[in-house]
């Protein structure tokens, strides 16, 4: 295992662990651990904990996995690894890095 | 036009549009058969994924059981769209990259083992066709209620349409006819929504009317606050507040989460796209298009509450709308004159309370409560049949290549040719269909509950087996092997004691820790791990070959092997 693969593969784990650690700060935190505390606060007809728990969760899901699509494609490009090429070119970018 | 021919006319122009498809897309290969040659553009893919996933339950029943749990309802909601955080971040890429047909072949192949494979195809076909199973019984329901046949007949109807398309176009057939059901059931969710939410708050965005103020002829205030006031004076529970413990809630959302990200038939979408880019990309397609009905679900659940209990409650029983008396033929509205006043008494105690509702009403009933024109009404049932079929191809999918992949070509009978292979599988989907057809014909009383079960028992077996086999690369057979069937066991075994053995011990005094069989599956997942975990250190660690696979599928690139 090259080098650089390993690398790659470490700032991997770190962006799913920091995206996975909002998801369950947003999920199982604000929308079950804290719900009660945060019905405290209002904005328009919701309470923010209830708000958190049927909508807000899910909109952070989205904006999760689109954080995940820009920060992986910004990884490959750095090390070079463009998964969006086909056939020879992509095998001989693979045998570079490794 | 009345709601009848409205309705014909719908579900034969989406069904003339199945099968369309059906004949444009056939597969020519096994290649195109289980993974439509990997060619999907990954926006046809985030939509494809979407309608496999969201199944008669999503669209039929989930908005009622909001509209009854109240904020205790945010297990589903969470549950099932926190998951494709999991599926995005920890499988898809890596399984894309892996590069093969089925779920049973990455374990088979990554635990170098025919009995982790074969432990494989016996839970992807075990989850799956639990589930398929209330899938023709939800296509079954809206043909005998919305076009008044019998629901035999309409089984039938549902499927020789899966099966026309299924075992003529594979994978290849189905992802497109998925593409057009979830415009179809998007369509259907989303018309009624936007008009009930005018109608009663005057704002065209239901996730936006969900916070608003009610309109004058509804009595005004905010539809929450509303809503909250008339629970507690009818003597039901305030909606905004949960009732359950926050521990179950908790697992259940867990178990919800991780079975979602486990189920084999969601999975293996992700295998047809080109490469591992458009994997996370559709990844985000995918929840993005179950996030407009997911966020839309909560809002018409609190719009039909109120409005069903402001039309309903204390109205004299012979003033009450048509509808009333329609859904009231099928059973799934019952009113009992206990106190022989003529009037209906809609409250929280049940001694008093004269009104049963069933839940699926609140979806499939909802446009008519709120006197929406006909052909809105008529949209639903196509949209439930498109739901209903749709998640049902993607299950019967993964039981054929189950079938003719995983347990002929690659256990028992590696000689046979792709022709061969190929005629295999659809002789498995079309005796797939047979059963599921029959099961949904003649439901055994605990098919419905058992649906409910798939996400734990997914949750418990292939999750971890999966995730261990991309980031641990010490990870090996016995690991797995002991892994999964303890926790595929454990969970199977606290849901049958509950439902089966000891059902009056079902409940929160009764649950161990507190934890419903619901979501024993999170419980389940860690027994996985912790045995996997504790059984591979003292086991030899994997072949280096077994190593290579690991260290491949961790960098995008071209599949390994083709």
């Amino acid at each position: 295992m090259s080098d650089s693969a390993q690398t790659y593969w470490k700032s991997n784990i770190k962006i799913v662990s920091v995206l996975l650690s909002i998801w369950f700060f947003i999920s199982f935190g604000c929308g079950i651990l804290f719900v009660d505390f945060l019905d405290q606060f209002r904005f328009g007809g919701f309470k923010l904990g209830f708000w958190i728990a049927q909508q807000g969760s899910i909109f952070v899901f989205v904006v999760l996995i689109y954080a995940y699509i820009y920060l992986m494609d910004k990884l490959d490009n750095e090390y070079n690894l463009q998964s969006t090429q086909q056939g020879n070119s992509t095998h001989k970018t693979e045998k570079e890095n490794n | 036009m009345s709601v009848q021919v409205w309705t014909f006319f719908f579900i034969f122009l989406t069904f003339g549009l199945y099968i369309g498809i059906a004949i444009w897309s056939r597969a020519g290969s096994t290649s195109d058969f289980y993974v439509a040659g990997s060619g999907v553009p990954p926006l046809a893919n985030g939509m494809a994924t979407a309608a496999d996933w969201m199944s008669a339950a999503s669209f039929i029943s989930m908005a009622g059981l909001i509209s009854f749990l109240g904020r205790d309802g945010t297990f589903y909601l969470m549950g099932w769209t926190g998951g494709y955080v999991l599926l995005a971040l920890l499988l898809a890429p890596y399984l894309r990259k892996f590069g093969k047909f089925t779920v049973p072949d990455f374990i088979g192949d990554r635990y170098y083992s025919k009995l982790a494979r074969l432990i494989a195809v016996f839970c992807a076909i075990t989850i799956s066709f639990v589930y398929v199973c209330g899938q023709m019984q939800g296509a079954g329901i809206v043909f005998s209620r919305f076009l008044e046949v019998d629901i035999t007949t309409g089984v039938v109807i549902g499927m020789a349409i899966v099966f026309f398309y299924a075992v003529m176009g594979g994978m290849k057939g189905i992802t497109y006819t998925q593409v057009a059901q979830y415009c179809v059931l998007i369509f259907a969710f989303m018309v009624p929504a936007i008009f009930i939410s005018i109608l009663m708050t005057g704002i065209a965005i239901p996730q936006i009317g969900f916070g608003a103020e009610l309109t004058e002829s509804f009595g005004g205030g905010y539809l929450l606050d509303r809503l909250d006031g008339m629970s507690e004076e009818l003597g039901f529970a305030t909606y905004t507040e949960g009732q359950r413990s926050t521990q179950d809630v908790f697992f259940i959302t867990a178990a919800l989460m991780f079975g979602t990200a486990g189920l084999p038939h969601v999975i293996i979408r992700f295998f047809t796209v080109p490469n591992v880019r458009d994997a996370r990309r559709s990844a985000g397609y995918a929840l993005i298009f179950i996030a407009i009905l997911y966020t839309t679900a909560p809002a018409v659940a609190a719009f039909a509450k109120t409005n069903l209990i402001n039309t309903v409650n204390n109205v004299e029983y012979s003033e009450v709308p048509e509808w009333f008396t329609k859904w009231e033929a099928t059973n799934l509205i019952r009113f009992d004159d206990k106190n022989g006043d003529g009037r209906i008494q809609y409250v929280g105690d049940s001694e008093t309370n004269e009104l049963d509702v069933n839940r699926d009403i609140m979806v499939l009933a909802n446009p008519e409560i709120a006197g929406l024109p006909n052909w809105v009404v008529a949209l639903v049932a196509a949209g439930a049949l498109a739901a209903a079929l749709s998640t049902a191809a993607g299950l019967l999918l993964v039981i054929s290549t189950a079938v003719a992949h995983d347990l002929m070509k690659r256990s028992f009978l590696p000689s046979i040719t792709e022709r061969q292979e190929l005629l295999y599988a659809r002789i498995a989907i079309f005796v797939a269909v047979l059963i599921a057809g029959y099961v949904g014909i003649n439901p055994p009383a605990y098919v419905a509950q058992v649906v409910a079960y798939a996400f734990g028992l997914a949750a418990a077996s292939f999750f971890p087996a999966i995730v261990l086999g991309i980031f641990q690369k010490r990870m090996n057979k016995h690991g797995a092997i002991a892994g999964m069937l303890s926790g595929f066991l454990f969970t199977a075994g606290y849901i049958v004691y509950f439902k089966t053995l000891n059902p009056s011990l079902d409940n929160a005094e009764g649950w161990w820790l507190g934890i419903s069989p619901e979501g024993i599956g999170t419980l389940g997942t860690i027994v996985n791990l912790a045995v996997s975990y504790a059984v591979s250190r003292f086991t030899p660690e994997p072949p280096v070959e077994v190593q290579e696979i690991v260290q491949n599928i961790r960098l995008p690139g071209e599949a390994l092997t083709k």
